[in-house]
């Protein structure tokens, strides 16, 4: 997957994901229209379909809610490449498939704006306008394999199903 | 030295009930599948929860005297979508037998201890951050998110990374107009926002043991505010007491072994702290009272799942009773729960603080989390007991939150500003 960098700061809470004020949904498309709306108000009529979010230390702190990530997924967003992920934000990424990737040197050289182009099987960030590659620290096994199922709710299904 | 059973080596808190809950020796970065003694969401996150689990094809859920859903973040609802995922939960209610506890029964946090649903060594899910209060009474309870809850309610089990322990040693005794709410203030402050990050925290101090247990789900409330997994404490006697006077479960209360792995040790003396401020627009920016500067605020929250219990009450009337909220200042009151606010006006609290100029709120979460009741304007400065000040938290993006202790946010209604609370006690 390819597409343009938007770059965020530390400590991305889920209020700035998405307000509690707009959980009166839980309609991916219409999370989407308010995903990290008190971040950068402009932000869902700028990005693109496939773009990136390229963050600092400790993405999604705060509240449990799934809204965030799945916001950020039916906003467009391919993945988030952060320093590093709360905990909570991180498994809920995983569970609905959002996919994240923690890089420090990835997250501080890829600037706004940037094209870049990311292989998860292999953990690669490639910055198409600076030619720099970046691996991303591996998940645990048993996250690959939540990961490869799509979430949580189809790794349970294909392990019923076996 | 004391060996748990089953073990080969000496465990944190946190590698005991995973042990004892997954049947196998758990040691600190093992991934175990581990059985649920208690489950529980709130309306911002059991819709998406009744969603998966119906993608998930259950029909039934695995038990349900275990598992409750507390209606507190939007209660009662403030608009028709909200509306509509309430009645999307009492259904799920009445289709699955769980428990429900529908508007004004209060916050999931106090609601699930006080009603006796989890006690010493039991291990707990919740879709909400702040699960991790249940730690005070020596409870390894975390937040998840709503599709990990699905699975919860269908199977009984989660998978969990066991986790790292940091050790929190508070040293000294607690100075007077200086609560739990600075002390866990402090220690965010120190370690930062993500300082303990996939972490478990274990809290001990002597200032631990003297305080009661009210004080101390506040402490392990805002574990999550450093990113921590769990926010532990011992179950001593004041825990047990507590927690028969309020459950009929078998506590089966755990300690670290004397030579646990710690990940990291952290001391923090006491016996000189002055209350603490966390300033906009998070929850580590924190600073001693004296060095805030004038900062006037125009409006107060006392409440929350942080700092809504009786105690709480009891501390902000001791400065309100027979006071006024300066003029132009709004104190709105939230507590944790329906009883508490029965204890209160039984106490006769509830008329001192309305008496001073007070409002109350449905108990509940919604000043807090900004989703009605109570939403500042432009501009405006608030003083809460709240445990989150990001910005827009409270539902307006250009309002700023400080944090503080119920002591100070009540001392601040008397002279319009932020304000040391020693004075007054």
């Amino acid at each position: 997957m390819q597409g343009k960098v938007w770059k965020f700061g530390d400590n991305i809470d889920t209020d700035l994901i998405i307000p509690a004020r707009y959980l009166n949904t839980s309609d991916p498309s219409e999370l989407a229209e308010h995903c990290m709306e008190d971040a950068d108000p402009n932000w869902v009529s700028k990005k693109e379909k496939g773009d990136f979010i390229v963050a600092g230390e400790n993405f999604g702190c705060g509240s449990s809610r799934e809204h965030a990530p799945i916001a950020l997924k039916a906003a467009g967003v391919s993945a988030i490449i952060a320093k590093s992920f709360a905990r909570i934000f991180y498994r809920n990424a995983i569970n609905i498939g959002l996919p994240i990737m923690e890089s420090e040197e990835a997250a501080n050289e890829i600037k706004e704006g940037d094209k870049i182009e990311v292989d998860l099987a292999k953990g690669e960030i490639k910055n198409v306008s600076s030619k720099m590659i970046y691996y991303a620290q591996p998940f645990p096994p048993f996250m690959q394999k939540l990961i490869k199922a799509g979430g949580l709710i189809n790794y349970i299904k294909k392990s019923k199903r076996r | 030295m004391v060996k748990t059973t089953g073990s080969e080596r000496s465990q944190t808190i946190s590698e005991k009930i995973l042990s004892s809950h997954s049947g196998k020796a758990a040691k600190a970065g093992d991934i175990v599948v581990a059985d649920l003694d208690y489950l529980i969401g709130q309306d911002d996150t059991s819709g998406i929860a009744i969603d998966s689990f119906k993608k998930l094809g259950a029909k039934k859920v695995f038990d349900p005297s275990k598992i409750a859903i507390i209606v507190d973040h939007s209660s009662p609802s403030p608009n028709e979508g909200v509306s509509a995922i309430h009645k999307k939960i009492r259904e799920f209610h009445k289709e699955t037998g769980i428990k429900l506890y529908d508007i004004g029964c209060g916050i999931c946090h106090q609601i699930t201890p006080e009603q006796g649903h989890v006690v010493p060594g039991d291990l707990v899910i919740g879709a909400d951050s702040h699960t991790c209060t249940y730690g005070a009474i020596n409870v390894f309870s975390t937040g998840i998110g709503s599709t990990d809850l699905a699975a919860g309610w269908a199977s009984g089990k989660l998978w969990f990374k066991v986790p790292e322990t940091m050790r929190v040693n508070y040293n000294g005794d607690l100075p007077k107009g200086v609560f739990s709410k600075d002390l866990i203030l402090k220690l965010i402050g120190d370690i930062t926002a993500d300082g303990a990050t996939y972490l478990a925290l274990e809290i001990y101090g002597q200032a631990i043991s003297d305080m009661s247990v009210d004080a101390r789900f506040t402490i392990s409330n805002m574990a999550i505010e450093c990113g921590a997994k769990a926010g532990l404490m011992e179950a001593d006697k004041k825990v047990l007491d507590w927690v028969k006077a309020h459950s009929k479960k078998k506590p089966n209360p755990i300690s670290a072994d004397q030579d646990a792995k710690y990940a990291k040790i952290v001391n923090i003396d006491i016996s000189k702290l002055e209350p603490q401020i966390a300033k906009p627009h998070t929850v580590d920016n924190v600073v001693p009272i004296s060095k805030l500067g004038d900062v006037p605020v125009q409006q107060g929250l006392i409440g929350t799942c942080t700092n809504g219990r009786l105690e709480d009450f009891r501390i902000a009337a001791k400065i309100l009773k027979g006071k006024k909220v300066k003029d132009g200042v709004r104190l709105i009151l939230a507590p944790a729960s329906k009883q508490i606010l029965l204890d209160m006006i039984k106490e006769g609290i509830y008329q001192s603080l309305l008496e001073a100029g007070a409002v109350a709120v449905t108990p509940g979460c919604g000043p807090c989390v900004g989703t009605h009741n109570g939403v500042p304007s432009d501009g405006e400065n608030v003083i809460s007991t709240a445990n989150r000040n990001f910005k827009g938290r409270m539902g307006n993006t250009k309002a700023f939150i400080y944090l503080g202790s119920p002591a100070t946010v009540a001392a601040s209604m008397i002279e319009g500003k932020i304000a040391d609370p020693r004075k007054y006690l």
